[in-house]
């Protein structure tokens, strides 16, 4: 029997529980678990310069790796700023354990120096949280924990410590628990199989179907079970944000992905389809637009191992409840051998989209020629060849996201990170961070704008530290675009604050750190630049790139629209 | 339509506190709220009425059931049950009054549980709608207070809401 104090069981659990590393920021309710840390090594700590950037590290993680993201910051202070993460987690459905140091139990409600009820403050924004009771309870709540922060539809789950809990006075058997039980979790995974023969039944029978996918391909690892399943049935596919690189996007069948900026052809291909095999996405409203004209002809099968997803905007004629992986298994099996009635109608639907395709090929932006400002969108297309298309690509929150997901090119899952439920500006470097920690071999790319950038840019001393070699790049409009993009459209161009008129000289800011900068103002730079930035995978390079600052992102649906509303560049619309 | 939800909720810390935080979150209705221990220690009993079309009654027992400290739950006026509430009342028991009050009571199986020279306590069980006419024959000889416990259920029959 071995007694550990409490500080020891969390440092001892974690190593139990196979993290390798967590990312915290220290203080007066963590000290004892800090030094706990302190004497071992298994678990590598990576001191943050902030704890929003501590959870979105962890959360970047997660989004690679599929494994939770574990984050230890204090109370008080520590605990509220990480608030931002952890909602971002929470929106994406992102694995996460966030400990939490807390004042003592006996100054609970007292006001205490640097004491949050931050159970509370988080409670609308996690999957689940506990608070330590007794130190004996912490090997049993931190299994609990990463059980509940992975497994079902995954989430971020905080765990409260007050600080006479890790006590090292206070020592109490400790065991590493292999399994928990939680009566009332019982999350499902096989679909109702009626449910999905009636599915298979109407997918076979379909004259203009399109599967419409999302997070839960990713965080399911169901992308090949689904490129299996679209392939035999030969359907068009569409992802969400969230679910890009769930089926490979160079494809045929693909079309990208689809909603508030998403492509022609997914969009119009949606309106017109008349059956929509949703799975692991959520109809949310950057995808739907108005819902009461969304897809007027559709029938929808909605798969989603979260029940409270199906029919919460959108009422789905099929529901089927289970894990992505799980159902689609059993639809596979049930298509095994089947004649489809619908080949010829089939051939039409293609046509239809090949058009729509073709209609907006070679018109999506204008490039730039030598001696010219750079296009924001061919500056991802150069950066997505410099990378082969292999790199972990994280984004901020604006233009730059958007037109990243749209001309970065997704092969795989889990590689593409980014902030698509909260859209929180701020996300893209930490989270860069986390993955190029775990991912030495990678280029990991982070691409933001300079409004985003400015939000976290204090974890350049984070990777100064820890040697964290991810590339940055920044498509500098000069200005806040998105915001900027949606007052030119609502408000006449009126830019309230939507500009960035003390920008910093980034190099130089960079180069303070002790890190390469390249500054590229035109066409003709950005090729040598990027070679450069390209040359050593383990080097930290930003690209400081100024682009247009007059670009708009396109497509864009028209608000209370249906999905073919949309506006196709500043002079067109559907 | 108006609905009865009762549930079986972990007896945590906390726990009450993500239920009714569910319902101001996602701008769901409260009307009532019940709560106490069930004869298992490690349970309590929550019922809540609230009022939505069918989509938002599925949503919430749909929330309701995600949140990890719901054990089980139960939309009551799905089937046969029996509802009740339990309301204490303050009537100003003067002169002549104070025989209108006893009669009333009576006639409603309502009972005087407290008496003073000016005030009768009144104790009555019933549906909402009893206790709501109960409120609204008392209103003319002069309520001074009204504390009811929120509705309580359970189903007719067999039908069992236990783990
Ligand atoms: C934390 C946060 N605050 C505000 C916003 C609203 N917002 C969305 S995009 C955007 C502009 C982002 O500017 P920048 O990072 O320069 O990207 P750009 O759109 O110019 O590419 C703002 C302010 C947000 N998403 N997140
Ligand atoms: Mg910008």
């Amino acid at each position: 029997m071995e007694l550990l104090s409490g500080a020891d069981m969390i440092a001892r659990f974690l190593k139990d529980e196979g993290v390798e590393r967590i990312y915290g920021y220290p203080g007066g309710a963590a000290l004892h678990i800090y030094d706990a840390l302190f004497r071992q090594d298994s678990v590598q700590h990576i001191l943050v310069r902030h704890e929003q950037a501590a959870t979105h590290a962890a959360d970047g993680y997660a989004r690679a790796s599929g494994k939770p993201g574990v984050v230890l910051v204090t109370s008080g202070p520590g605990a509220t700023n990480a608030v931002t993460g952890i909602a971002t987690a929470y929106m994406d459905s992102i694995p996460m354990v966030v400990l939490c140091g807390q004042v003592a139990s006996h100054l609970i409600g007292e006001d205490a120096f640097q004491e949050t009820d931050i159970v509370g403050v988080t409670r609308p924004v996690v999957k689940h949280s506990f608070s330590i009771r007794h130190p004996s309870q912490i090997p049993e709540v931190l299994k609990k924990a990463f059980y509940l922060a992975a497994t079902g539809r995954p989430g971020p789950v905080v765990v409260d410590i007050p600080k006479d809990m890790t006590a090292p006075t206070e020592r109490y058997e400790y065991v590493y628990p292999k399994k928990v039980k939680i009566r009332s979790y019982n999350p499902v995974t096989r679909g109702h199989s009626g449910q999905i023969k009636k599915a298979v039944d109407m997918m076979l029978k379909a004259r203009r179907p399109v599967f419409y996918t999302g997070g839960g391909i990713v965080t399911g690892r169901a992308s090949e079970a689904l490129t299996d399943l679209v392939r035999r049935l030969g359907f068009p596919i569409t992802t969400t944000l969230m679910g890009i690189g769930g089926y490979p996007q160079g494809d045929r069948q693909s079309l990208g992905w689809l909603g508030m900026h998403g492509s022609f052809e997914a969009n119009m291909a949606m309106h017109h389809a008349d059956l929509i095999v949703a799975i692991g996405a959520r109809f949310d409203d950057r995808v739907t637009n108005n819902t009461s004209k969304f897809c007027p002809t559709a029938k929808i099968v909605h798969v989603d191992i979260d029940p409270s997803s199906i029919s919460k905007t959108v009422r789905a004629d099929v529901p089927i409840v289970g894990a992505a992986g799980s159902v689609i298994d059993e639809m596979i099996s049930l298509i095994q051998g089947r004649e489809a009635s619908n080949a010829e109608s089939l051939g039409e639907w293609w046509k239809s989209i090949e058009g729509w395709r073709s209609e907006r090929e070679g018109k999506l932006y204008e490039p730039s020629k030598p001696g010219e400002a750079l296009k924001p969108q061919e500056v991802i297309e150069a950066v997505y060849r410099a990378t082969r298309g292999e790199a972990f690509v994280t984004t901020d929150v604006g233009q730059h996201q958007m037109f990243a997901a749209q001309y970065y090119k997704f092969a795989k899952p889990n590689r593409f990170i980014t902030s698509g439920g909260l859209g929180t500006m701020g996300f893209g470097f930490p989270a860069a961070m986390g993955v190029k920690l775990s991912y030495p071999q990678d280029d990991v790319v982070c691409f933001t704008g300079e409004g985003s950038f400015q939000m976290m840019m204090q974890e350049l001393s984070t990777c100064k530290q820890f040697d964290v070699g991810v590339k940055i790049v920044n498509l500098n409009n000069q200005s806040l675009g998105m915001v900027r993009q949606w007052q030119d459209l609502n408000y006449k161009s009126r830019h309230a604050h939507s500009y960035m008129e003390s920008l910093p000289d980034f190099t130089k800011l960079i180069e303070a750190y002790g890190f390469t900068a390249i500054k590229v103002k035109t066409h003709d730079e950005l090729a040598p630049a990027l070679e450069r930035a390209f040359a050593d995978t383990n080097e930290l390079v930003f690209l400081d790139i100024y682009v247009d600052p007059f670009e708009h992102v396109y497509p864009m649906q028209v608000p209370l629209g249906s999905m073919r509303d949309m506006l196709l560049s500043k002079t067109e619309r559907t | 339509m108006r609905h009865i939800i009762s549930i079986l909720l972990e007896n945590e810390p906390g726990a009450l506190s993500r239920v009714v935080g569910l319902f101001s979150q996602r701008n769901f209705n409260i009307e009532t709220l019940n709560v106490a221990p069930t004869e298992d220690p490690s349970l309590s009993r929550l019922t809540v009425t609230t009022v939505g079309d069918d989509r938002v009654i599925e949503q919430i027992t749909k929330h309701l059931n995600k949140l990890i400290d719901v054990v089980k739950l139960v939309d009551l006026t799905e089937g046969n049950h029996i509802e009740r509430e339990l309301m204490l009342v303050k009537v100003k028991a003067l002169g002549a009054a104070r025989d209108e009050v006893k009669r009333t009571a009576d006639i409603f199986r309502a009972q005087v549980v407290d008496v003073t020279p000016s005030v009768y306590t009144v104790q009555i069980t019933g549906d909402a709608g009893k206790l709501d006419a109960f409120v609204q024959a008392m209103a003319p000889i002069g309520i001074l207070e009204v504390a009811r416990t929120g509705v309580s259920g359970i189903a007719r029959g067999d039908k069992l809401l236990t783990l």
